[in-house]
């Protein structure tokens, strides 16, 4: 009978490797995408007009009945929370000793993850910038409770 | 006399406070995202359970708050960009170090042209 005996470089694992691969690639990926979409999104809500003074439940109705914010939101809410996700699971693999507990947090982290990409999107989706009996001065202009 | 080692691109020098700093400012930015995914989420609720909160966010304590989540922003993605470069461009690790400094310069500018803006808005003064 013959003894395999495995190669003494080969990587522990070739799909473990690979999925680190493309977790490296993601970072670059998103954060290219996320300069765009985060500046974007600070300099409308943060800069313009009256910065974080106006911002309140009509100026939400304004942005989110136009479909561009609303893709615009989408993106950058599942490309950030996956990217800071997977930047979380580098320093808990870096700074844990015990392989247990890396992987605890990890799943803790992902399922987090998981949690607020479902709520955030369901927000956008569902949400109406125009609720019945809600007080029609705190609506957008253009609801016709106005 | 020996001079001081200049350091390799991850150990000493820029090359390693910029590894720390990216690091911090990720975290940091992760954390704040945790909580505004949360608070958006209100507009679900009722325009009232909104407007109580995202009012937290022009008080001054909270209104200085945001000018360094800014400040990290602005950090994190430009040297981002840095790392990015350093890794794909055939002489980004030639130019690691001036890439820091021309981050820090462009998020310095950036800031300063932001900053007098929202301390007007958060504190009413009414100057722009
Ligand atoms: C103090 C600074 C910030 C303010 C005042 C602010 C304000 C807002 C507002 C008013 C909305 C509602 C929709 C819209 O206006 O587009 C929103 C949504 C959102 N913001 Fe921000 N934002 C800030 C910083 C950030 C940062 C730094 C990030 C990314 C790391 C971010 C990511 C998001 C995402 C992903 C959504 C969509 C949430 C959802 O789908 O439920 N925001 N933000
Ligand atoms: C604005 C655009 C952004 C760019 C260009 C960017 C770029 C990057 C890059 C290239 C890395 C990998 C660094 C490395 O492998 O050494 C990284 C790591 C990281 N990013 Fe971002 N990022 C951005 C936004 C964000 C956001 C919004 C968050 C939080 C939600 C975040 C959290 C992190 C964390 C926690 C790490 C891991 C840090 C480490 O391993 O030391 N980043 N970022």
């Amino acid at each position: 009978m013959s003894v395999v005996i495995e190669q003494p470089r080969s990587p522990r694992s070739r799909k473990r490797a690979n999925l680190e691969k493309y977790g490296w690639m993601y970072m670059r990926a998103s954060g290219v995408v996320l300069v765009v979409l985060i500046f974007g999104h600070l300099f409308v809500n943060l800069f313009l007009g009256e910065g974080i003074k106006a911002i309140d439940f009509a100026f939400v109705g304004g942005k989110w009945s136009d479909p561009f914010w609303k893709v615009w939101d989408l993106l950058m809410l599942w490309l950030a929370l996956i990217h800071g996700t997977n930047g979380m699971r580098t320093l808990v693999n870096d700074y844990t000793s015990k392989p247990k507990i890396a992987k605890t947090l990890n799943i803790s982290l992902w399922a987090i993850c998981a949690v607020l990409v479902t709520l955030g999107t369901l927000v956008i989706f569902t949400f109406d910038p125009c609720p019945a009996g809600a007080a029609a001065e705190l609506l957008p202009s253009f609801c016709s409770a106005k | 006399m020996p001079s001081m080692p200049a350091g390799t691109l991850y150990r000493g020098k820029v090359g390693m406070w910029s590894w720390v700093l990216h690091r911090i400012t990720g975290v940091a930015i992760f954390f704040f995202l945790l909580v505004h995914v949360l608070d958006t989420a209100l507009v679900r609720l009722s325009p009232e359970a909104y407007n109580a909160v995202i009012g937290t966010y022009k008080t001054p304590l909270i209104g200085l708050a945001e000018l360094g989540l800014v400040a990290a922003i602005l950090f994190h993605a430009l040297n981002g960009l840095r790392v990015i470069l350093i890794d794909f461009w055939r002489k980004g690790v030639k130019y690691q170090n001036v890439m820091f400094w021309i981050v820090i310069g462009i998020a310095a500018a950036l800031f300063l042209g932001f900053a007098p803006r929202h301390l007007d808005h958060v504190f009413n003064l009414g100057l722009f």
